[in-house]
């Protein structure tokens, strides 16, 4: 499941019902991350465009990875404004031992940090600044700058 | 015709251009000054769908859409 809200995410809302839509999978782990937009350089906030057809075909290639090993993920994410100590960003497996659930977490908010394609910007002095220095291109990036 | 699509930051609107591989759509791009600090750095799809290769090839209608360094969370 790929949720995309406008603006900060509920987070108890959001976990709550997850948590009850497998109540009765028969999962021993529930593993969330939450990610909260932090106080620091003089940021009043953070702000998010999504690309949804891909970011859609890149979570279900995960969700296709993980299903051999018996495990769920959801996903959470803004678009538009968050601000500072609201939350953006929330991603959960689900899965029958607490091991595969603790190994999938780390891999797909890395891959998600890497590939995902949601572009970040501050909000600092009403103005809206894309965070370059701190994206990540995507693999295979500089395609059309290449001499193959 | 195909359609480019400039997601994200590069804030550009959709340009439209006769192209037949995706080389033709970079050689566009290169002469273009305002591309030159994001043609290094953008990742390319075709139709929603990541590519690698200037041979790609294009069809009447297809749309390229370029994406800049990334960074969700």
């Amino acid at each position: 499941m790929l949720e995309l809200h406008d603006g900060a995410l509920n987070v108890p809302e959001i976990l709550t019902r997850w948590y009850a839509s497998e109540s009765t999978s028969n999962y021993g782990a529930y593993i969330p991350f939450v990610g909260t937009v932090r106080d620091e350089d003089g940021i009043e906030g953070l702000s998010f465009d999504v690309y949804e057809p891909i970011l859609t075909s890149w979570f279900d290639a995960w969700s296709a990875k993980v299903a051999p090993l018996g495990a769920t993920l959801k996903m959470a994410h803004s678009r538009g404004d968050v601000l500072v100590h609201e939350s953006s960003y929330i991603a959960a497996v689900f899965s029958p031992k607490r091991r595969v659930a603790l190994e999938t977490i780390e891999q797909f908010v890395e891959d998600f940090k890497a590939s995902a394609p949601i572009w970040k910007y501050d909000l600092r002095g009403g103005e809206r600044l894309y965070a370059r220095e701190r994206s990540t291109a995507i693999a295979g990036a500089g395609l059309l700058g290449s001499e193959q | 015709m195909v359609t480019i699509e400039f997601l994200g930051p590069i804030g550009r609107p959709i340009l439209t251009m006769e192209a037949s591989t995706l080389r033709d759509v970079a050689e566009a791009l290169k002469q273009d000054a305002e591309m030159a600090q994001w043609i290094d750095s953008c990742a390319v799809a075709v139709n929603d769908t990541l590519v690698a290769s200037l041979d790609t090839l294009l069809s009447d209608g297809d749309k390229i859409s370029l994406l800049p360094p990334v960074c969700g969370g």
